[in-house]
């Protein structure tokens, strides 16, 4: 595996965006990579024993029993995004495979870069077999100078089986001109421990998606974080839903989402189907100025013996606080991004430190640059 | 001549449209502590935040000077970098902002020992915690000290020190103020000032201070020696100060 990360062709301030979604060029903190630049495979490699990372196409070659599991977790007649990514003659995306009972310390990195005005669909499959355990971060990036027209129509499939744990941490960094439309869902068995994370802390035109986590498994779990700031001209249609199937299976959805003068729609929603399962589901939302964060939280218990609740709250920074940390010497403009921080400080129970330090840095840059 | 450390004239407050304050005057010497008692609503509270430069409090009349400086108009950054520091009553609660952070934050010498200093007022335990969250009544007071010794002001304002803490926590907190003040240095020496809003008196054990004032609806209706004040409330309560305002 080379040392460095190979980018043809992408400019050095693009690479700095790159960096920004939480990919590391110099490979030292990442046990495999997955790059992609618009429709074109530059790398997919894994130094882990008992972890593939292959293009979708080669992983299709190379293990037929893939067909099982595409299209499983996600329908491909669910809307306009699948079907276009459905029909694709030949697929793009990754296929990451943790073979029964291994497990990385440090993760694999997927980067899905967009440089043209073009279409970038991906067709991605995750599988966390018996035993293993995978953490991801997915870092998704424009170039700066993208125009209208600029695309991302991506697919995920997440199979967690018995006993096996896969976190995903997901960071984009688009810009005013791209459309992004994920579509994920995954599947967690006996056991599973799904943990995905997304960050969105720069411009981007839209984004609309609705992973969701079907928790088949007894005691399986399902943990979603999303955090996201919306700019004067974002639409960010973002949620995540968990469907409590097993006994005893328990999901938590955590939202912090802040505007400056864009859309932000925060869904999120729980069923809960079997009795002994439990869900929590909570969305805040800070208006720093104009825009709108439009929460729509939903429960919904269809049995005795399902815990399910919810809490959503939309507001401003309050000037006590801000007036608080001035008595204290910070100047108001140092108050105000000191408590957005801690307003975005959203800890991972079970993610690993690396991750976390991850998320951290990204909002860190946002708020050396003043939210 | 020594300077005075704070010099307030004629200050008149409004909060809202109601003028709460009228005509608030106060001089405090350097190395000097001084008490402020009165009744609950006499504005007392309102007297601080608007020391310490809040914007609910508009100043419609009147001048603050410290250190010689006008500061009427600052913000309340400028004046605690001025060395204006107050220890709040009831402070918000910050979500996700961490004391330890907040801290290092607002610490002039990166050098502090900051655990160390915690583990003084047993705090040690409270650096990886929301400010405030879930905080008792007296780790409340404990953290507010911890983030004075940190910011070490010249000019110190307590609201209510006591207020909401046991006895042993009285004592810890007491001890920590008099180290804000310098009680330990002889008066000559000590270049610190206070300003301490008490109902009960207990803080006086700990800090000797040297004159008490007691405000009656929004004005500064007598001053004196701040033990024989207090003595004087305890047992006639307030009513005679608002006739002697009326008088």
């Amino acid at each position: 595996m080379s040392s460095q990360l190979n980018t043809p062709g992408i400019a050095k301030d693009d690479q700095e965006r790159i960096v920004q979604s939480g990919i590391d060029f110099n490979l030292e903190n990442r046990c495999g990579s997955y790059l992609q630049v618009d429709q074109n495979i530059v790398e997919s490699e894994c130094r882990e024993e008992g972890i593939e990372v292959l293009s979708f196409k080669k992983a299709m070659e190379k293990h037929s029993w893939l067909k099982d599991y595409l299209w499983k977790a996600v329908s491909k007649d669910k809307d306009e995004i699948t079907k276009y990514v459905a029909e694709q003659p030949d697929p793009k995306g990754y296929v990451i495979i943790a073979h029964k009972g291994s497990k990385n310390i440090l993760p694999i990195q997927a980067c899905l870069y967009l440089g043209r005005e073009t279409i970038q669909h991906v067709h991605n499959i995750i599988i966390a077999e018996e035993g293993a355990e995978l953490h991801m971060i997915s870092g998704c990036a424009s170039s700066g100078h993208v125009g209208e027209g600029a695309k991302h129509y991506g697919v995920s499939e997440f199979y967690i089986k018995k006993d096996a744990k896969i976190s995903f941490t997901m960071i984009h960094t688009w810009n005013e001109n791209v459309e992004v439309f994920p579509r994920s869902a995954s599947i967690v068995e006996e056991n599973g421990v799904f943990l995905s994370n997304y960050v969105c802390m720069q411009p981007v035109k839209k984004v609309q998606m609705y992973p969701t986590a079907t928790l088949k498994g007894e005691n399986s779990v399902a943990r979603f974080s999303t955090i996201a700031i919306a700019s004067p001209t974002s639409y960010i249609d973002v949620g995540s839903r968990a469907i409590l199937e097993g006994k005893g299976a328990s999901a938590e959805l955590l939202t912090r989402a802040i505007t400056k003068g864009g859309t932000i729609i925060s869904r999120g929603q729980i069923i809960g189907k079997t009795a002994g399962t439990r869900g929590h589901l909570e969305c805040k939302g800070l208006i720093l100025k104009d825009g709108t964060i439009y929460a729509i939280p939903e429960i919904d218990g269809r049995v005795v013996g399902t815990e399910l609740s919810h809490e959503a709250a939309v507001g401003k920074l309050a000037q006590d606080e801000i007036e608080y940390l001035m008595a204290r010497g910070l100047s108001e403009d140092e108050a105000t991004a000191t408590i957005i921080r801690g307003f975005l400080d959203v800890k991972i129970a079970g993610l690993p430190e690396a991750l976390q330090k991850q998320i951290d840095a990204t909002i860190d840059v946002a708020e050396k640059a003043g939210f | 001549m020594r300077f005075g450390m704070l010099d307030v004239r004629d200050l008149h407050v409004n909060v809202g449209e109601k003028e709460v304050l009228h005509g608030i005057n106060l001089h405090i010497d350097a190395g000097e502590t001084h008490v402020l008692m009165g009744p609950n609503g006499s504005g007392k509270t309102t007297l601080l935040m608007t020391l310490m430069g809040f914007s609910g409090y508009k100043i419609t009349q009147g001048t603050i000077t410290f250190n010689g400086e006008d500061v009427t108009m600052m913000h309340a950054d400028e004046r605690s970098k001025r060395g204006i520091g107050m220890l709040f009553q009831r402070p918000p609660t910050i979500s996700g902002l961490k004391l330890g952070k907040l801290l290092t934050a607002i610490s002039h010498d990166k050098t502090v020992d900051l655990p160390a200093l915690a583990d003084s007022v047993h705090m040690g335990g409270f650096l990886e915690r929301d400010i405030n969250k879930g905080f008792s009544g007296g780790e409340i007071k404990r953290s507010e000290v911890l983030q004075l010794m940190i910011q070490n002001p010249g000019f110190v304002m307590l609201d209510e020190p006591e207020s909401g803490v046991d006895l042993e926590n009285i004592s810890l907190i007491g001890k920590a103020i008099g180290d804000l003040l310098e009680k330990d240095k002889r008066m000559a020496k000590r270049e610190k000032s206070g300003l301490v809003i008490t109902h009960t008196g207990f803080i006086l054990d700990y800090v000797d201070a040297d004159k008490g004032h007691v405000m009656c609806d929004g004005m500064i209706t007598c001053h004196g020696n701040p033990r024989e004040i207090l003595k004087d409330i305890k047992q006639r309560g307030y009513t005679e100060c608002r006739e002697c305002r009326r008088s």
